[in-house]
């Protein structure tokens, strides 16, 4: 059984990573990426909203709207769920860190449109996942988007101060190492 | 035989150590004119105690030094002081500095010098003063003050002293030749240095292509039973105190600290006989050994030379040859620096004047881009990343050069010397290391600004809530009065009402 | 009650995320309440970074206004004493675009210092009060100076004084203030060498 929770977590961090292979997620992505301190600070708010948001959503869903036979609501009750994770997360964010939060800005509160939060939560119930597999899914997809934002960062920190044409420079340079990135993660494939 | 170590990365340089032919030292004829800066050293320059028109002797003092963390200077021959004025010192800045000027007369007289009775039963406060005194400075080329570095007290108990004659640099032979010729002096002022920061093994460091200055220390070490002399492995740039360091204990000195922090002292040869002639001969600083050498000198060599000599003078007197002369160099090919005014005057820490050819040292190639091949991070002997500094350098990204340990930089060259696109990468260094610096000096006056401002802000609010305490302690207190029946104002109406009622009834 | 909910679906729907508005909403006032925000820090960081001046130039009554200003949201580059390396430093602390001086608030100068001609000092300690920093010393009918090491540069004495005998000169680095300068031999233009060559014979 834990073998299969290993393969979960393999599988949504690196093989059908959310951001470079499935392709969800891609504002903070870009946006928050351009220094490390801040990616760290976006991927740790992200790795705790979705994390907390698969299960609750998860929870939600198992024993609310499907006992109530309420099944199409769950596009709604998943957003308020995740709204509300997100809320209580810029909460926190704002007592330990106000820098972060002043640097994060808007970003914070776009977690609630993330379209990777919302995926997680229903492709938790596409592919019929119990608790234990909802939360190493959410907890995986997370861990995935950490690993991705905090190594793009890291490059475009280099990127900032390397010899890149003046056609390329910012943001368009920035979509070509993550085309180039993406294309690496395509390696993973079949790997599990 | 002592096991030795080797540092992280390194070069193998050409040496052209033959051609100033080491282990002969000749006198530089005495000039007209010496030009002493006050600044010879790092640290507070040093203020002039002598007025233009006064007679000074060899070995007086013409400059006191200024506070900790300085100096003074000496004249080194008799004459009148015929000037005080700003002149052009060898700095890389080519800016200009205090210099006294002095005359000479000739007679080369000198003040009487009285070293120490015995030095072992001195305090080590009282020879610490005596090298003070002496204008001692780090004459390796440094220039660090003597008296304050092994004064310094970091917490630690010193355990080696390690006399550094590694010279790694190409073309300098002072320090070979001040060994082969000097060896007993260096043993006695390394003895003293010993005692004096309670160092338990003495290290007498020679590179192995120093083999007569090795056997001539080896013969002048044999009798003290602490010294040893340990040869190791040509390699630019051992020579630096952490590199050396490394090499012989195989510790390493931690990143923004010192070898006092671990219990270690690097000095140069020059430095300790210096130490010599000032506690046991009295003498202070007045002169160096200096290697003149290059292809447009016709006598190279090591010359005994006044501090103050002009550049010109000594060049001379080594025979040289203007027209075949590219740049003069103060100072070693790799670390030193080109001097424009061939007036500036030799000073404590010239330990090399090098005049090559065009042919000889070629201008340095156009910079070209950076390939990333990373083969600074291979030479660089302080194990920092060459590559990722010189990017932040040209970004001026502060943050990122002090996590990447820019001030650890010992700006040996090494790594511009195997960079294959011919990349100044020290330069970017340097100039970085210098605004970081101004960063954190602006840092500190802003923080002085705002505590100022604060304290004002404070004082004025305080001094408004005393005046404001007052009136209202004031209004209490009248109508207290007011109350009590005791109103001078109303007792003051009813007098002239008694008065007025007084003068009707008459 | 319950069986009209139960029995029709629209009102369950309903009922049902309201239920969970309710349990949210609540949890999340008592997170608001539990983790609420005293001070601001954040304006503490950036009046770290400003100079210190107190010249009023931004706009601001002093720094610390000024530095409250940039955390409700106001533009970094109304400091002329902080100059291009105070924006570049709050651009990286805030993760913004740094922005150009804006001209507006004055110009980048050398940093200066206030100067007293003495003879013609009348003792009315106008400047000793008008000194953000206390630097001038001095009192009543008695010779005022400046101590030059606390003196910003801010030139606020220079307006109250009767007799105008304050100067703004320059403040001198000697030789133990200078240091390298980048090297210029950065040539983004050209990508290649012989690129560089071409240039190099037009130059």
């Amino acid at each position: 059984m834990l073998g299969d929770f290993a393969v979960l977590l393999i599988a949504a961090v690196l093989v059908n990573n959310f951001v470079l292979v499935q392709f969800l997620g891609l504002c903070p992505f870009m946006g928050v990426s351009n220094k490390l301190d801040t990616a760290i600070g976006m991927s740790a708010a992200t790795t705790f909203v979705l994390t907390l948001a698969s299960v609750c959503s998860f929870l939600i869903y198992r024993y609310l709207l499907e006992p109530l036979d309420l099944i199409y609501l769950r596009t709604m009750s998943f957003i308020l769920v995740i709204a509300v994770v997100v809320q209580f997360t810029e909460i926190v964010v704002r007592k330990t860190s106000p820098l972060l939060h002043r640097v994060l800005g808007v970003y914070l509160p776009l977690i609630t449109t993330n379209c990777a939060v919302l995926g997680v939560a229903l492709l938790n119930i596409n592919q019929a996942h119990n608790f234990m597999e909802s939360l190493v899914y959410g907890l995986g997809a997370a861990l995935g988007f950490s690993l991705v934002i905090v190594l793009f960062a890291a490059m475009r920190e280099r990127l900032v101060v390397a010899d890149v044409p003046e056609p390329f420079q910012g943001a368009a340079i920035g979509m070509i190492t993550a085309g180039l990135a993406s294309l690496a993660f395509m390696g993973f494939a079949g790997l599990v | 035989m002592r096991q030795i170590f080797d540092i992280h990365g390194g070069i193998h340089l050409p040496e052209r150590k033959n051609m100033s032919n080491p282990g002969w030292v000749n006198d530089c004829d005495m000039p007209s004119k010496l030009f002493l800066p006050v600044t010879q050293h790092i640290g507070a320059p040093a203020r002039p105690v002598v007025k233009v028109g006064d007679t000074v002797l060899g070995g007086q003092m013409i400059a006191e030094a200024q506070g900790p963390i300085s100096v003074p200077v000496h004249a080194p021959s008799s004459g009148t002081v015929t000037a005080i004025e700003a002149r052009a010192v060898p700095h890389a800045s080519g800016l200009t500095d205090t210099c006294i000027e002095i005359s000479l007369d000739g007679k080369d007289e000198w003040v009487g010098c009285e070293g120490l009775v015995n030095w072992r039963d001195e305090t080590k406060a009282a020879l610490l003063e005596c090298v003070r005194l002496a204008g001692i400075t780090g004459l390796g080329g440094a220039g660090f003050p003597t008296a304050v570095k092994i004064g310094s007290d970091r917490g630690r108990d010193i355990h080696t002293l390690i006399i550094n004659g590694t010279e790694c640099e190409p073309y300098i032979t002072a320090d070979d030749t001040v060994m082969q010729c000097f060896a007993q002096e260096i043993v006695e002022g390394a003895e003293i240095l010993a005692h004096m920061v309670g160092a338990e093994t003495l290290l007498l460091a020679v590179e192995d292509n120093k083999p007569e200055a090795a056997d001539a220390m080896r013969q002048a070490a044999e009798a003290l039973e602490i010294a040893e002399v340990v040869t190791f492995p040509t390699k630019y740039p051992s020579g630096g105190e952490k590199q050396l360091i490394e090499i012989l204990l195989n510790a390493q000195v931690p990143s923004g600290g010192i070898p006092a922090d671990i219990g270690v002292i690097c000095q140069n040869p020059n430095t300790a006989i210096a130490v010599r002639d000032a506690l046991i001969d009295g003498k202070p600083v007045t002169h160096r050994v200096t290697t003149v050498t290059g292809m447009s000198v016709k006598e190279p060599g090591n010359r005994r030379v006044m501090l103050g000599t002009p550049i010109r003078a000594l060049l001379e007197n080594a025979g040289f040859d203007a027209d075949s002369a590219d740049r003069i160099i103060h100072g070693g090919p790799m670390m030193g620096f080109a001097v424009t005014d061939l007036d500036m005057p030799v000073v404590k820490i010239t330990n090399c004047v090098l005049a090559p050819t065009r042919s000889e040292i070629s201008p340095p190639q156009p910079q070209q881009a950076c390939i990333r091949c990373g083969v600074c991070a291979e030479a660089c002997p302080a194990s920092l990343l060459p590559q990722q500094l010189y990017w932040y350098a040209r970004a001026k990204d502060q943050e990122q050069l002090e996590r990447h340990n820019l001030m650890d930089c010992i700006e040996c060259g090494a790594c511009a010397y195997v960079c294959p696109s011919h990349i100044p990468l020290v330069q970017y260094y340097r100039s970085a290391k210098g605004s970081l610096r101004e960063t954190v000096k602006e840092r500190a006056r802003s923080d002085n600004s705002r505590a100022r401002f604060e304290a004002r802000q404070e004082r004025l609010e305080r001094e408004a809530a005393a005046r404001e305490a007052k009136r209202a302690a004031r209004k209490a207190a009248a109508e207290a009065r007011v109350k009590a029946g005791d109103d001078p104002v109303q007792a003051a109406i009813e007098r002239a009402k008694a008065k007025k009622a007084q003068q009707r009834a008459e | 009650m319950l069986d009209i909910i139960f029995g029709n679906p629209s009102l369950l729907a309903l009922a049902a995320l309201v239920g969970i508005a309710i349990v949210f909403g609540a949890l999340l006032g008592f997170a608001a309440d539990r983790f609420e925000v005293e001070g601001n820090p954040l304006s503490d960081q950036i009046n770290a970074i400003l100079p210190q001046t107190q010249c009023g130039q931004c706009g601001y009554p002093g720094c610390r206004p000024y530095a409250e200003a940039i955390t409700d949201g106001d533009s970094i580059n109304k400091c002329p004493p902080g100059g291009e390396d105070t924006i570049q430093a709050l651009a990286n602390l805030l993760d913004v675009e740094p922005e150009p001086l804006d001209v507006e608030h004055g110009v980048e100068a050398e940093p200066t210092v206030a100067y007293i001609r003495e003879d013609e000092c009348i003792g009315c300690t106008k400047c000793i009060q008008a000194c953000p920093v206390d630097a001038i010393l001095g009192a009543s009918k008695l010779m005022h100076t400046v101590i030059i090491d606390e003196c910003t540069g801010c030139d606020l004495c220079v307006e109250p004084c009767p007799v105008d005998c304050i100067d703004m000169i320059t403040r001198e680095g000697g030789i133990q203030d200078w240091y390298w300068p980048l090297p210029d031999g950065q040539n983004r233009k050209s990508l290649i060498t012989t690129d560089r060559g071409a240039e190099q014979a037009a130059a």
